[in-house]
């Protein structure tokens, strides 16, 4: 019982949080930049923040995360970062020759006052970045949002790269939000099958779940060329999927280009999904065609396959507000029932869509942005759950409580597959179902007493 | 929109001249918004008619991250919109980064959208530049135009000097431009002269002469700007005169901060003429 501290009764706490539900924006931030091709990610900050994203994106995608850091010592803090982050950009392209530099601050930067802009200006007057190679920046300091805001910034500084004026290029802009790269894949996969010419940005896949070959690469030959993501301004028009992660993005490159764009819920689950597919299929003219009805079908057919198990079932959910909401809705409409929901990022409004979502279920649900792990487990004590999704954290809830667990969101730290098999789409919803049933079922074979142990179910 | 940024050496008149120039402008049918940066929270008292601005710092420390734009900016004298950054308590905390935040709040709001209507932005910073937070106001995209109130008292062309070196550096890279100096008479000898050479030197204009005048400790005294207390006094005219300057001002320059010595030097060539 390591988390036998933790007491039933639900007291009032303004100050303290405890086992938060978010990490750091930077490390969001970090992501997204290697969603681009060649680009070396940059903390504009002290040593051991850049070591502590670094690490945490390893853990969770087993691939080595490389990226750069200002070092800052008690000069920079005094007299701020500039000379550290001119060195910096100077060393990098000398030394690693990436395409593009992703800077992004840390708490100390913001604090001191640190801009961005006016650095990289200071650094292209001083010849410090060759011809042809790119700067982008992002303000990520982790005492505002969370390492899904860090991510969004990011995206917002990618989509800056675009610029108004050019010739259409006939293609609608993806922007995926922080999913894995497998979903990412996924994601691509769809479009191509609706037949839409997609320009994604960022795109991790190939990046953070390529292939052991024997020989390093620093840069992978995969992400979103820099060509493309100045392209963008020339698109169509935009996809963002998750106002959390993508909405910004999308919305600069509207105000900026002149590229209208729609924000939908991230595709996880049957109706999200169709309503992604529903969108691909709008600006592509066509029908949908046979071959994603299929998948569809195939997912619908497990959902009434197995209904008697998920029915009426109660679940707990941590996770990030975009996904959240996707998942809720999908667990919902397979008649399992979410009951008590968390995220560590802020924003009033998943509140109010949670609340839309399960008004059909006909019962009250806890739900709290900007909440920790220690609120979800004492209302898991005040009603228990059968199940618990969320990422690694939760393991500790889940052993306490003796409640089935599923891995699923950021980050994971003990268990594998979730680069290589997306739960985006209708594929990624068979992955889920799947998943959940395993747990379900497994529990069920484990406390059946032995008059009602079935071989078949 | 213009934005524009007023600094200056702390208790030379930044606030008091940029509500009373603002009061002018108000009355000239401008429509302004003044954003106090300075932890005391007092750039808007005259406009207000007292201190009864809540701070967004405060907001945002009481009532949580889900501030709307009306919690924050009230109206005042002639329409004009008054919002105050504020800060820690002295002593404690981060003054900077509270202007960091509560500009970025005022942003993301809109409070500098179109659709507001507005003609200037003035922000009204604290002292010198003395840290990356202050610079706030200057950074690219944010304050275009800058005024520095001084004096002819060493310390007040000192700081001013200061406040160029720091204005050198944004206007590099971004769009930041000196509009020239503001001299806040202290009844100094040879003002007038020093300041428009001081001027000179740094390569901009003495945009304006603000006279000493005990009306404006008296319309202080009220709560009030010198144009709303008493319209009709000479000191009225003056801030007009000011505002007017501000408004047909087409004199903007990256400035080139004079070396120390050449500094001592202009006080000595100045300061010790027979009046």
């Amino acid at each position: 019982m390591l988390l036998r501290h933790t007491p039933q009764e639900i007291t009032e706490r303004k100050a303290l949080m405890i086992n938060p539900a978010k990490t750091c924006q930077p490390i969001g931030a970090m992501y997204a930049a290697l969603g681009i091709k060649g680009c070396l990610p940059h903390s504009h900050g002290s040593q051991g923040c850049c070591a502590y994203h670094r690490s945490t994106l390893t853990r969770h995608y087993k691939e080595p995360i490389s990226a750069a850091t200002s070092s800052f010592t008690e000069g920079a803090s005094v007299f701020g970062g500039q000379a550290n982050l001119l060195q910096a950009i100077d060393n990098i392209f000398t030394v690693y020759e990436p395409e593009v530099i992703a800077v992004h601050t840390t708490c100390l930067s913001e604090t001191i006052g640190d801009d961005l802009p006016q650095i990289f200006d200071k650094a292209i007057k001083e010849k410090k970045v060759p011809e042809g190679k790119t700067l982008i920046g992002a303000p990520t300091p982790s005492y505002v949002g969370s390492h899904v805001t860090g991510f969004s910034n990011m995206v917002k500084a990618m989509a800056n790269l675009a610029a108004p004026g050019g010739k259409k290029n006939g293609k609608i802009n993806i922007i995926p939000g922080w999913v894995e790269p497998s979903d990412m894949e996924e994601i691509k996969k769809i479009a191509a099958m609706v037949g839409v010419d997609i320009n994604m940005f960022p795109d991790t896949s190939g990046v953070l779940n390529g292939p052991l070959t024997g020989e390093y690469k620093m840069f992978p030959e995969a992400g979103t060329p820099v060509a493309d993501i100045k392209d963008s301004g020339n698109a169509l028009g935009t996809l963002a999927l998750g106002e959390w992660c993508s909405a910004d993005a999308a919305r600069l490159l509207d105000t900026k280009c002149k590229v209208p764009c729609s924000v939908l819920d991230m595709p996880f689950g049957l109706k999200a999904t169709d309503r992604f597919v529903d969108a691909l299929r709008t600006v592509a003219g066509t029908s949908v065609p046979d071959e994603i009805m299929v998948e569809r079908g195939k997912l619908v057919d497990m959902i009434s396959d197995m209904h008697q198990y998920f029915y009426g079932k109660k679940v707990a959910l941590v996770g990030d507000p975009d996904q959240l909401i996707a998942m809720t809705e999908f667990l919902v409409s397979i008649d399992m029932m979410p009951i008590h929901i968390v995220t560590g990022t802020p924003g009033k409004r998943l509140e109010e869509r949670i609340m839309e979502i399960t008004a059909g279920m006909g019962r009250p649900v806890n739900v709290r942005a900007k909440g920790d792990m220690f609120l979800l487990h004492q209302w898991i004590k005040n009603e228990p759950v059968d199940l618990l999704i969320g990422n690694t954290y939760c393991k500790y809830i889940a052993r306490d409580e003796d409640v089935p667990y599923v891995r699923w969101g950021f980050p994971i730290l003990d268990r594998q597959g979730h680069q290589h098999f997306p739960t985006v789409g209708y594929k990624g919803g068979l992955r889920l179902l799947e998943q959940i049933l395993g747990v379900l079922l497994d529990r069920k074979d484990r406390d059946d007493p032995e008059s009602k142990f079935e071989l078949v179910l | 929109m213009r934005k524009v940024a007023i600094y200056g050496k702390g208790g030379i008149g930044k606030s008091t001249t940029t509500q009373n120039t603002v009061a002018g402008l108000a009355e000239m049918g401008r429509k302004v918004m003044v954003v106090g940066c300075d932890p005391k929270a007092d750039s808007t008292r005259l406009l207000l008619g007292g201190l009864a601005q809540k701070s967004v710092l405060d907001t945002l420390r009481e009532e949580g991250e889900d501030v709307e734009l009306d919690n924050i900016r009230k109206q005042g004298y002639g329409g004009t919109w008054a919002v105050e950054s504020g800060g820690p308590e002295p002593g404690v905390g981060c003054a900077g980064r509270g202007i960091i935040t509560s500009i970025n709040m005022l942003e993301s709001l809109g409070a500098y959208e179109e659709s507001e209507g507005l003609d200037y932005a003035f922000y009204d910073v604290l002292g010198d530049v003395v840290c990356g937070g202050f610079a706030m106001p200057i950074r690219d995209g944010k304050a275009e135009e800058i005024y520095i109130v001084c004096s002819g008292e060493m310390m007040a062309m000192y700081a001013a000097n200061n406040i160029c070196k720091g204005i050198m550096k944004y206007a590099q890279s971004g769009g930041v431009r000196l509009g020239g100096l503001i001299c806040n008479s202290r009844n100094v000898d040879n003002e007038k002269e020093m300041i428009i050479e001081l001027a000179k030197k740094i390569g901009t204009q003495m945009i304006y002469f603000v006279p000493r005048h005990n009306d404006v400790q008296r319309a202080e005294i009220n709560r009030k700007t010198v144009i709303e207390w008493n319209p009709a006094c000479t000191q009225a005219d003056e801030y007009r005169g000011l505002a007017k300057a501000i408004d047909g001002n087409k004199n903007f320059v990256i400035p080139k901060p004079l070396a120390i010595e050449e500094l001592e030097q202009l006080l000595l060539d100045y300061g010790l003429l027979e009046a």
